[in-house]
């Protein structure tokens, strides 16, 4: 449901230097109305120039921003009609809750009676009504950034930015205000627009994810395609978890791992045969089977009984190092250290295939739990 | 008396402070309250007389008045120079910075009497100013700013401008970069985010500069008495006169209590209208 303040942005090949070092290389990036876009990448990669570019505060050296159709790349920040959050919320300290979400409308020079009615009408949006006159530095800090996004949304703004909103809050109250803020956002029909490091926050609330890597963005992507598939090997280690073995390409859809077995790809990718490559599957696309069937052979490592689910770490005779998770139950016979087993991958459509530009595997990253 | 002394062992290292402020200024000033209730310059009898004379002198109430009006006219102009500096130091790089530390620390580090006589060869008849502005014939005759009431406010303007443009340099750094990018993302122009976010948010440092220039130009008896010369009659001078000159030690005594009064009454008092304007930024 898109409503009428609702536009759609679009970014256009921007390049930006800060001096001799580029900090973001030919992004472009188009955002539909009422759409969450989440920018996910590593510090450094360039996703909070991105959104200091679309809101106003940096000029890029080349390239268009373009809202609802007109170009604002020009236009200053004051002028643009985009509602940000800080990451530290950036309250007013000298002023009440209702004088900071009326800042933005007195700045506009609105009457005190529409003032009044609109702090009232965002103050009740984000359940802040009874501390309208408490001033920032008494509110915890889900409430300073229920104030930070009612200050935002005030002024009706075309696109809300979201500057790593949820960094500075503890997990359980993280987790509420992801809640509040999506169903808040999809009520609306708010096009936004987020920066963050955390994946897991970027999976829960982006309809899409942009992940950037070294200024570029290196794909962009519901949260599920992302996952299942990564169009990169940058972007399979940065979502989720993975396992990486060595292989080297047999034909157009074979591979030969370094660990003994030949796999069959489910389509064909775009490697010459005998080009080294690396092959990523899911901790959660892998089965153990018995140690005599087709399949990658390995050593259990250690066992970690998590409940209703397990992480078995298994190592090949080449030496990687790969993750299992799978259910549990009371019937599952217990893996002892040592056991040889067999590891087949459950869906062959799960399995990645990246080049190989030197011998070293990448090291395996994320949370698995 | 013995649990006293363990009670408050942690403020020994005080002691030798304490002690030099009890011989060196609670005592003078007992001393002085207590000279100031003597009749007359013989110490005779005693009573309130001294003050009486004060209140019915119009003369030194004159004084006491140009004396509190020239230090709140030296600490507005030090006000309304120290923030510019401060924007322009905050938003210079590391190099800019130190320039302006340097320049704003080096008078500090050479005598008042010193920067006062650079003063009386800027502002005399013979003076640079006069020089330049004669020899590009912009003033017909050489004009008169040395002994002025407008030369001294310039000059104690200059000599106590580090007291201000420290703390308000100081509360100018504290403002978070983030709160004039969120002034501007709704919508607020340089001019309105300057006095609606950075002005009131620099409102302590700013009053701390303000109090401080204030008591220090009040006070500041070689620069008064050097560029006002003997036409400017002020607190200090009036103080020196009756008590070196006309040996009216009671008298004076009674004008240093009641002038000393009369700036702790301003500072307070301003002090406590301007914390009123304040609230919320002690939480923050």
């Amino acid at each position: 449901m898109a409503n009428a303040s609702a536009h759609a942005l679009a970014i256009t090949g921007v390049d930006h230097f800060f001096g001799q070092m580029q900090a973001l290389a030919g992004i472009s990036l188009a955002v539909a109305p009422g759409e969450l876009v989440a920018l996910l990448g590593p510090s450094g990669c360039g996703k909070t120039t991105l959104l200091q570019i679309i809101a106003g505060f940096i000029r890029p050296t080349r390239g268009e921003v373009t809202l609802g159709g007109a170009r604002i790349d020009h236009v200053p920040a004051n002028r643009r009609r985009i509602g940000m959050v800080f990451q530290n919320y950036a309250l007013f300290p000298h002023l009440s809750v209702f004088e900071n979400v009326a800042y933005g409308l007195r700045a506009r020079r609105a009457a005190d009676a529409v003032i009044r009615t609109k702090v009232a009408e965002m103050l009740a949006l984000v359940k802040m009504t009874d501390l309208a006159e408490r001033y920032p530095g008494a509110l915890s800090g889900g409430q300073q950034q229920r104030v930070a996004l009612a200050r935002a949304m005030a002024i009706e703004p075309a696109v809300v930015l979201l500057d790593e909103p949820f960094s500075a809050l503890d997990k359980n109250l993280r987790l509420d205000m992801q809640i509040e803020i999506k169903s808040l956002f999809k009520g609306a029909g708010i096009t936004s627009i987020m920066v963050t490091h955390d994946q897991e926050e970027a999976l829960s609330m982006a309809d899409r994810i942009a992940v950037m890597n070294d200024g570029r963005i290196e794909q962009i992507d519901t949260p599920n395609a992302l996952y299942d598939r990564p169009t990169s090997l940058f972007v399979n280690r940065f979502i989720g978890h993975s396992n990486f073995l060595r292989g080297t390409m047999v034909s157009a859809d074979r591979v030969r791992l370094d660990a003994g077995v030949e796999l069959p790809l489910s389509s064909s990718r775009r490697f010459r045969p005998d080009a080294p490559v690396i092959v990523a599957v899911r901790p959660e696309n892998c089965a153990l089977a018995e140690a005599t069937q087709d399949g990658v052979p390995a050593t259990i490592r250690v066992t970690l009984p998590l409940g209703p689910s397990e992480v078995i770490e298994a190592v090949t005779p080449s030496g990687e190092h790969l993750k299992i998770h799978r259910p549990r139950s009371p019937t599952t016979p217990v893996l002892e250290p040592g056991a040889a087993v067999c590891i087949r991958f459950a869906d062959p459509t799960g399995v990645g295939v990246f080049s190989r530009p030197n011998a070293t595997l990448p090291v395996t990253t994320g949370d698995i739990l | 008396m013995k649990s006293f002394v363990k009670a408050n062992r942690n403020l020994l290292p005080a002691l030798p402070l304490a002690i030099v402020f009890l011989v060196a200024f609670l005592l003078p000033l007992v001393v002085l309250v207590y000279l100031s209730l003597f009749r007359t310059p013989q110490f005779t009898e005693m009573g309130p007389d001294q003050y009486v004379r004060f209140v019915s002198d119009s003369f030194s109430i004159q004084v006491l008045a140009d004396t509190l009006l020239l230090g709140a006219e030296v600490a507005m102009l030090s006000l309304l120079l120290a923030f510019p500096l401060g924007l322009v130091y905050v938003a210079g790089g590391a190099a800019l910075r130190s320039v302006i530390m340097f320049l704003i620390l080096m008078p500090l580090l050479t005598s008042s009497v010193v920067r006062t006589f650079a003063w009386i060869v800027i502002l005399g008849r013979e003076g640079i100013v006069n020089s330049v502005m004669l020899a590009f014939g912009l003033w017909g005759a050489p004009a008169r700013m040395l002994y002025t009431w407008n030369g001294l406010v310039v000059a104690l303007t200059q000599i106590q401008l580090p007291l201000m443009a420290l703390p308000v340099i100081n509360s100018l750094l504290k403002v978070d970069p983030n709160l004039l990018k969120a002034a501007e993302g709704l919508g607020a122009g340089r001019i309105r985010a300057f006095f609606t976010v950075i002005l009131p948010l620099t409102l302590p440092g700013a009053l701390a500069g303000w109090l401080l220039v204030f008591a220090a130009a009040t006070a500041a008896f070689i620069t008064q008495t050097l560029v006002g010369g003997g036409r400017i009659i002020l607190m200090p001078s009036l103080i020196y006169q009756q008590a070196m000159g006309a040996q009216e030690w009671p008298f004076s005594a009674a004008l240093s209590l009641i002038f000393t009064a009369a700036v702790i009454c301003v500072v307070a008092t301003i002090g406590a209208v301007a914390r009123r304007r304040m609230r919320g930024l002690d939480a923050a």
